[in-house]
């Protein structure tokens, strides 16, 4: 106990006062509003707002509109609202099975066969798979499928009905088009074929 | 049941001593607890002279060696002990209450699996029978966290196999669970009877047929908020054939189709289940027949609650009402997955009876809910979607006068539409349910108004979540910030510890949040605050913060710096897409070395080292895990990493929970510790450095711990960080070099 005193006006304790701050602030009642920069640490403020504002397009330009006051654009950001993806996707799936038109299980029907089918277009990645699908599926041969000319070779005409209610002959929009707007497929055959230019 | 053994003091009978002494023989401390699986409710260590000590022969006369007696004293006290903080308050008093807490405690809690490792888990407390390990942070439910980040069950169970054969009970939240993983479980611990995994992902059906056929004693399977994928399976057919000791079945999460009639005569062999909530491939029909099977159900989830599509309606439907009204005890329903409003009416003859109602899956109008909702005057917990309207929630508010919680889902969670309810459905609320205690509500619009009218009308508010979907967006009414409405809830709610805030947000908002919400442990931040200062506010003004989740707001490197005191009292920082950069976050990493400072990078973010899209920190005795995968860099700090901490005895683990109830007064100087070893005289190291550091521990104080001045001259790299629990571990190297001086009495404070 005395060595501690006796040591203790010998150690200039103002000089070694410690005090509660920030890692370089001399100020430490209150921590600085900007910390002083050890320059060989740290890179200087400006460069490291430009990076930043730089990355931000990523999520969206909301950060960057924000200051003027602008109201920020609504795109789709990650995980926003806070809602868990379980129960995000409940109900989503309920409004697509209810929404016409988009895609997924379709029904297909043949001329002259007694019953129709499903089939999920999802699972195909393009024409050739889709139709080599369906002559499997009904036993029949649609014919090839090429760009340029549609479906060749067969008194079969694969057909579907789009959006908008018209019949239109499969092959000739763009597969991504195609899924979005085919409502039901009709397989049809022989004279009514012939009309469509097989 | 309490013991009727009184602990005794040390001077009474030497034979029972003796006795004891044998039990509390050092080399004891990893016998099995047979007395307690035996006698759960008498945890007591054979008090009486010659009981259970095992040794036939009197041993010759030794005086008994005070420490053991209180040691004795103090475990059949600290049995009594449930409470977590208590424990932890009880194990810094010495090292014997330290050792004797460890013995006793069968309850282990760690909230982030990465904190502590299970090696040091398991080597401090032996006797463990209940596990609850949390793992991921909660953004990481809503996809701002990449897949495979860790919180790994696997080297917790493995750990666990060895070390508590006898465990009973695992609870995890947010971690990666894998099937071999509960197979290891199952095979690992015979008397296993609970197992509850939230939010948990990595296993499947499998996994479960392991746990449903092995654990012969399963009281408990809970399955809440998981992703268990389908391995085709059928793990409910994979429980024994006798009759089980099921209490609670919880599966609504697990999207797989099962076999109805397995679960129909598992519910039937299953006369203790008290808690049933089914899988949406449940028609109302089967839940029926589940119904009449077990009508002591306590807790209901009914499935889907529409018709099978396969069924063609011949059979006359069964009398759902006469099912609902059998089971008297219902108190909890919930489900409803693909609710056919119709058989709403099913329900009427219990509605009077339940506390709590979860219809968060049920598309209902306010015409719907209004005729149920109207006859649940005992309803505590309601859970329901915002397709009720707030003409709905005025119903609500109408009858349900002891509501505690309360939880509004939006059907459509976007942005830009209209939205069902406001802040008229809040204000009803407010108006109607005085004792209030949670609430999460999801609007599009809301008031400040509203806001300030339930922070004053509800004022037993432990939790206020407001999610505004519209970000950014102010007051409906008045076009102001929702500052307000916010600072009313902190100022208003003495007894708030959770807060999640949303809507247009300016530093003000934080201001009121640092300045009242002094007993604030979890906040939520998005899109809001204008500046650092926001950030700073909290950081300095809420010494309870504990978890503190940040995403898309302003917030940059010198408000991350103004928590540095901080820190270590928290469990997490999360802060994704804010304005940090990587010095930024590599100074904390330095300062704080017992702090993971972990920089997880976006997948579309290629290029971009300098920016940090996402910060997640928290302290850990064990440093960088291992685990760690490709887009997670963990950074350290480059001085202190040779010796400087190189006593990672468990008297660190000590110094950890000894953080909190210590301050340090002045600190402006940090020492290396490698150079601690070599002390000459009473304050120096080396020549080189001394410490100085006044420290106050209340607890110390009481059972006579020394208080210690050590003045600090310079540090080895000439830098002047803070680095509080190298300093506390010089401490404890000080205390037990016994190089301690009683100086002054400056009053320590938090």
């Amino acid at each position: 106990m005395e060595r501690s005193m006796a040591y203790e006006s010998d150690l200039n304790l103002k000089a070694t006062e410690l005090r509660l701050g920030l890692p370089g602030s001399d100020e430490p009642e209150k921590p600085s509003t900007t910390p002083s920069v050890r320059s060989n640490k740290r890179a200087s403020p400006e460069t490291s707002e430009e990076s930043w504002s730089k990355s931000s397009s990523s999520v969206s330009n909301v950060e960057n509109c924000e200051r003027d006051g602008t109201p920020p654009a609504k795109a789709q950001v990650v995980g926003w609202p806070p809602i868990r993806s379980y129960r995000k996707n409940y109900f989503q799936e309920k409004k697509n099975d209810q929404v016409d038109g988009a895609g997924m299980y379709v029904k297909v029907s043949v001329d002259g066969a007694p019953f129709l089918r499903k089939i999920d277009l999802k699972v195909y990645k393009s024409y050739p798979e889709l139709l080599k699908a369906l002559e499997d599926m009904f036993k029949l041969t649609i014919g090839e499928y090429s760009e340029k000319e549609g479906c060749n070779g067969s008194e079969f005409a694969p057909t579907y009905e789009d959006k908008d209610g018209d019949w239109m002959l499969v092959g000739d929009v763009p597969w991504d088009m195609f899924i979005c707007s085919c409502k039901r497929l009709r397989i049809m055959k022989g004279s009514e074929a012939r009309g469509f230019g097989c | 049941m309490i013991t009727n053994k009184k602990p005794r003091s040390s001077d009474t009978d030497s034979n029972y001593m003796r006795d004891d002494r044998t039990e509390m023989s050092e080399d004891d401390d990893r016998s099995p607890p047979s007395d307690s699986i035996t006698n759960d409710s008498c945890p007591t260590r054979n008090c009486t002279p010659g009981s259970g000590s095992g040794s036939s022969s009197i041993p010759e006369y030794l005086a008994p060696y005070p420490d053991q007696v209180l040691e004795n004293v103090l475990e059949n006290v600290l049995w009594f002990l449930t409470s977590r903080k208590d424990r932890n308050a009880a194990s810094l008093v010495c090292r014997s209450w330290y050792r004797v807490e460890a013995l006793t405690r069968s309850d282990l809690f760690i909230g982030n699996c990465y904190a502590v490792s299970p090696k040091r888990a398991t080597s401090r407390f032996s006797r463990i029978r209940s596990v609850t390990l949390k793992g991921k942070p909660r953004f990481a439910d809503f996809n701002l966290m990449p897949p495979n980040w860790g919180a790994h069950f696997a080297p917790w169970v493995s750990a666990m196999a060895k070390a508590y054969p006898w465990l009973e009970k695992v609870h995890l939240k947010r971690m990666s669970v894998t099937d071999d993983d509960l197979a290891l479980l199952a095979e690992s611990f015979s008397g296993f009877k609970e197992l509850v995994l939230v939010c948990c992902d990595g296993f499947g059906t499998s996994g479960l047929a392991v746990v449903a056929s092995r654990c012969r004693q399963l009281k408990v399977l809970d399955l809440i908020e998981s992703e268990v994928s389908d391995d085709e399976v059928d793990w409910i057919s994979f429980f024994p054939d006798t009759e089980t000791c099921l209490e609670s079945l919880i599966f609504d999460c697990v999207d797989c189709p099962i076999d109805f009639d397995a679960l129909e005569r598992l519910v039937a062999r299953s006369p203790s289940l008290k808690k049933l909530r089914l899988n949406r491939s449940i028609s109302i029909g089967q839940l029926y027949h589940l119904m009449v099977r077990a009508p002591q159900l306590t807790h209901l989830g009914t499935g889907s609650f529409s018709p099978s599509e396969d069924v063609a309606h011949v059979e006359q439907e069964p009398d759902y009402v006469s099912a609902f009204a059998a089971c008297k005890s219902l108190v909890c329903l919930s489900g409803f997955r693909e609710i056919i409003p119709d058989y709403l009416p099913a329900i009427y003859p219990i509605c009077s009876n339940l506390t709590s109602l979860n219809f968060s899956y049920a598309n209902i109008s306010a015409e719907q809910v209004k005729p149920i909702i109207s006859n649940c005057h005992k309803l505590q917990i309601f859970w329901v979607l915002d397709s009720i309207c707030d003409e709905g929630l005025q119903a609500v508010a109408a009858t349900c006068k002891e509501l505690r919680e309360l939880r509004v889902f939006p059907i459509e969670a976007r942005e830009d539409i209209e939205g069902p309810v406001s802040e008229v459905g809040l204000q009803a609320i407010s108006e109607g349910c005085r004792k209030l205690q949670s609430i999460l509500y999801f609007c599009q619009r809301m008031t400040n108004a509203a806001v300030i009218a339930m922070s004053k009308n509800c004022p037993d508010l432990v939790v206020f979540r407001l999610c505004i979907m519209g970000r950014h967006r102010p007051d409906d009414v008045t076009g102001e910030p929702m500052d307000e409405g916010f600072g009313a809830i902190v100022m208003n709610c003495k007894k708030l510890t959770r807060l999640a805030v949303s809507g247009l947000l300016t530093d003000r908002a934080f201001a009121y949040i640092g300045k009242y919400g002094k007993i604030v442990r979890t906040l939520s931040v998005a899109f809001a605050g204008d500046s650092d200062m926001g950030l700073k506010y909290v950081l300095e003004g809420c010494p309870r913060l504990q978890k503190l989740e940040i995403r898309d707001s302003p917030f940059g490197d010198a408000a991350l710096l103004s928590g540095l005191h901080h820190y270590y009292n928290m469990r997490f920082l999360w802060m994704s897409t804010c304005k940090l950069s990587r010095q930024g976050c590599q100074q904390i990493a330095q300062a704080l070395p017992r702090l993971v400072v972990e920089v997880i990078k976006h997948e579309d973010n290629v290029d971009m080292e300098e920016v940090v899209d996402t910060l997640y920190m928290y302290r850990s005795l064990e440093g960088p895990r291992e685990d760690v995968p490709q887009f997670v860099s963990i950074l350290e700090d480059r001085h202190m990493k040779e010796g400087a901490l190189m006593w990672k005895t468990d008297i660190s683990a000590r110094c950890w929970t000894t953080i909190r109830s210590v301050c340090i007064v002045n600190v402006r100087w940090v020492i290396n510790a490698k150079y601690a070893q070599h002390m000459h005289g009473p304050y120096t190291f080396s020549g080189n450095v001394v410490v100085q550091v006044h420290v106050g521990d209340p607890l110390a104080h009481r059972v006579g711990f020394h208080w210690m001045r050590i003045p600090i001259l310079k540090d080895m790299y000439g830098s002047d960080h803070i680095s509080i629990l190298v300093l506390l571990e010089l401490i404890s190297l000080m205390v037990k070099a016994k190089l301690i001086v009683k100086v002054g009495s400056d009053c320590a404070f938090e």
